[in-house]
């Protein structure tokens, strides 16, 4: 019955929405207020973004030495990047190579996240009803946030390494002869922490999506005769969408651009774009880190594109 | 950074004032008001070479705070280059130097305000060990020790008036190898590359060493000889790095390192049984109990070095300063302490004044220990009669075959170098 009140209200309020145009129109022709209130915003982004993100590409064209950078107009910096593409196919250079393995852990790694971030948010929406436990749950969820990369890293080898936890055990369960050595420093290892890591910048926007599912659809579909199964897929999955959207922009970003966990849990043996570009600037070939980085932005950039075309985000929220 | 100190810690700057003001008179006739505090070095340098005991004993003794900034092996040389002027003593490897000097950020050090000029080891000085040459491929640092002049962007061929770098510590790397789970014998560098350690050995990622490793194995292996494996050509590069991809793809490595950490982590877990270390990473393994061993290989060692820099900004007070602090580094107490965790310093024997004669006797003629030995914080290394790996400081430093390095073709060797990465 109170869902029912409570579509009554929200429809109402939307009607009344209507008249809420007008009210803004009078409200724009006061001044300056507006802009003063985004200005600190803007003037963030502008020095700490803007700025360093046009230098990077400026710097992208210029020259360097071992020692020094110089200011000049060369492609010679992104020719260097796709050095030997075209000639080795059909095998792939570094680059395409570095990229495919990054693109790679993106998907798994996103297909992990969301399986789990999905259910995680299920559960605490509709199956978990004060507030107060909630939030501990969530505070749950940001365990692996409270110590710092190094040290979580680190425990892993104790868990999965060839002498671990993990491996003890199997062995004294006899389940294997031999310890697992894919456990550690592999392709595994990598998705496992990943995952372990990005799940909550799942589980946070999709919660936030299914909270605002009005429950008298999900109680309408039921009436409907709707399966558990249809109403999840019919009704919940399309809602959270928007959810869904944002939290998969932030895994796959964030992924695109790791290099500390790849490098850790991957023994340093598996490439990522991020590594290429931090060996680069050890060995101060900034140039060439900045055009690997601008190649990297784009790439990003065209994958957040193409997740915005699935779902009109401005539409949803 | 004065006023960060003086907050921080009043107490001490009390004690210290009056030695402070004597030696701050002695430099200063004229009545300088802030002649009284004291001044405060930013020493740039790795972890590993920062050791708290050696910034309070300096402090004592000379009234001068060292204020650490701790970096990675690579992070040296780019803050050297980048910000010339975020430190005032730099502790950085003699091979880093052929790309420091060109970009002029690094001030030529007068040799004759350095008390203990003639009596650095003939090994970094030199290039020999008792009067023996040792192996000069790669950036060995003798030849990089002298500048034309004190704001020369050139090494001179001779020795000069002006220097590159003041010796802190060096030593000889070799593999090290966990004899409890090894079965055989060990002998040579080409060990690193045996198929029977596949997934159990490891290499440095830092191309500048980790290429020098490789280098060792293969031509012990026999794939080839080197015209100068520390300043290969681009055929030589490529070869390296086609026989390191094709070692991986067999899964020939299991994890590669950059840090000391990291090397003493791999070994003390057993996730890798042979990889080269430094010597102090071998002791680390063994304080935690766990069998390591420094092994002597036929083909020899590759050697590092690291010194004590000035930056071109530094001036005054703060040069005069640092110039005092690198004298009271090799008058004895810091090499004796930096010797006790099995590095070697530049002036032997002033360190050996600081040492125990069976603690100098274990250390350095590579005889048995007649008492226990004690890293300097105080932890049991080796019971009485253990004998240090690799025999006496003469039989090391004597029998290194390269030095670690940038090359001519130091850009190209890095781009192979994350191709190999990505493989």
């Amino acid at each position: 019955m109170s869902d029912a009140v409570e579509a009554i209200a929200e429809a109402r309020e939307t009607r009344a929405s209507g008249r809420a145009p007008r009210r803004r129109a009078r409200r724009e022709g006061h001044g300056a207020a507006p802009y003063l209130q985004a200005a600190p915003m803007a003037l963030v982004f502008l020095i700490f973004f803007v700025l360093p993100l046009a230098a990077t590409i400026v710097v992208s064209f210029w020259q360097y030495t071992q020692y020094s950078i110089e200011p000049a107009f060369t492609f010679q910096n992104y020719g260097d990047v796709f050095y030997g593409c075209l000639r080795d196919l059909p095998d792939l250079c570094t680059t395409f190579v570095t990229y495919l393995s990054t693109l790679k852990f993106c998907l798994i790694v996103w297909a992990c996240t969301l399986t789990i971030g999905f259910t995680v948010a299920y559960f605490l929406a509709f199956h978990v009803h004060t507030l107060k436990v909630q939030v501990i749950f969530f505070l749950l969820c940001t365990i692996p946030f409270w110590t710092s990369i190094v040290i979580r890293m680190i425990s892993w080898i104790p868990l999965l390494g060839r002498n671990g936890l993990v491996n003890q055990t199997l062995v004294g369960m006899g389940v294997i002869d031999t310890p697992l050595e894919g456990l550690l420093y592999s392709d595994f290892s990598v998705v496992l922490a990943l995952t372990h890591l990005y799940t909550l910048f799942m589980v946070v926007p999709i919660f936030n999506s299914l909270m605002r599912i009005d429950r008298a659809l999900i109680e309408a579909a039921r009436d409907s005769g709707a399966s558990g199964l249809q109403t999840l897929t019919a009704v919940i999955i399309p809602l959270a969408r928007p959810g869904i959207l944002i939290g998969s922009i932030f895994v796959v970003t964030v992924v695109m651009g790791d290099f500390l966990t790849i490098g850790i849990m991957g023994g340093q043996q598996i490439a990522s774009v991020g590594k290429v570009i931090q060996t680069q600037m050890q060995f101060l070939q900034f140039p060439l880190a900045a055009a690997n980085a601008v190649i990297l932005l784009a790439a990003v950039l065209a994958g957040v594109w193409a997740l915005l075309r699935l779902v009109d985000i401005r539409k949803e929220l | 950074m004065t006023d960060m100190f003086r907050k921080s810690n009043p107490t001490r700057r009390g004690v210290l004032k009056g030695g402070a003001a004597m030696a701050g008179a002695a430099a200063f006739p004229a009545p300088f008001v802030h002649a009284q505090e004291a001044v405060t070095l930013r020493y740039l340098s790795t972890a590993v070479n920062q050791s708290p005991a050696i910034a309070e004993k300096a402090s004592e003794e000379l009234g001068i705070n060292i204020e650490y900034i701790a970096v990675n092996t690579d992070e040296v040389p780019r803050r050297v280059i980048t910000q010339p002027n975020s430190f005032d003593l730099v502790d950085s490897e003699y091979f880093s130097l052929p790309n420091l000097v060109p970009s002029g950020n690094m001030k030529g050090m007068d040799a004759s305000r350095i008390d203990r000029i003639d009596e650095l080891a003939s090994v970094i000085a030199e290039g020999t060990v008792n009067g023996e040459k040792v192996g000069w491929d790669g950036t060995a640092p003798h030849e990089v020790l002298y500048l034309e002049g004190q704001d020369a962007t050139a090494f001179a061929s001779e020795p000069t008036d002006w220097i590159t770098l003041i010796p802190t510590t060096y030593n000889a790397d070799t593999l090290g190898i966990r004899p409890d789970l090894i079965d055989k014998e060990i002998s040579s560098w080409a060990s690193l590359l045996d198929p029977e350690f596949a997934g159990k050995s490891a290499i440095l990622n830092i191309p500048s060493i980790g290429i020098m490793d490789a280098a060792m194995a293969l031509e012990a292996r026999g794939d080839i000889a080197y015209g100068d494996k520390g300043n290969m050509t681009r055929e030589e590069i490529d070869f390296t790095i086609e026989k390191l991809i094709e070692a991986k793809r067999a899964g020939q490595f299991r994890a590669f390192w950059s840090n000391f950490q990291e090397s003493v982590n791999l070994m003390a877990s057993g996730e890798v049984v042979i990889q080269s270390m430094w010597s102090p990473a071998v002791t680390a393994v063994r304080t935690q109990g766990i069998p390591c061993v420094y092994q002597p290989l036929k083909e020899g060692y590759r050697a590092w070095a690291s010194g004590f820099g000035l930056p071109q900004t530094i001036d005054g007070r703060k040069e005069d300063a640092a110039y005092e602090f690198i004298n009271w580094f090799l008058s004895g107490w810091a090499g004796a302490h930096l010797s006790k965790q099995g590095y070697y310093p530049a002036v032997l024997e002033t360190a050996k004044g600081f040492m125990e004669p069976y603690e100098w006797d274990y250390w350095y003629e590579g005889e048995p220990a007649a008492e226990d030995i004690y890293s300097p914080d105080g932890r049991l290394l080796e019971e009485a009669g253990a004998v240090r790996d690799g025999g006496s400081y003469w039989e090391r430093m004597g029998a290194v075959a390269c030095w670690n390095a940038v090359m001519d073709e130091n850009q190209y060797m890095v781009r192979k170098w994350n191709e190999f990465i990505a493989a």
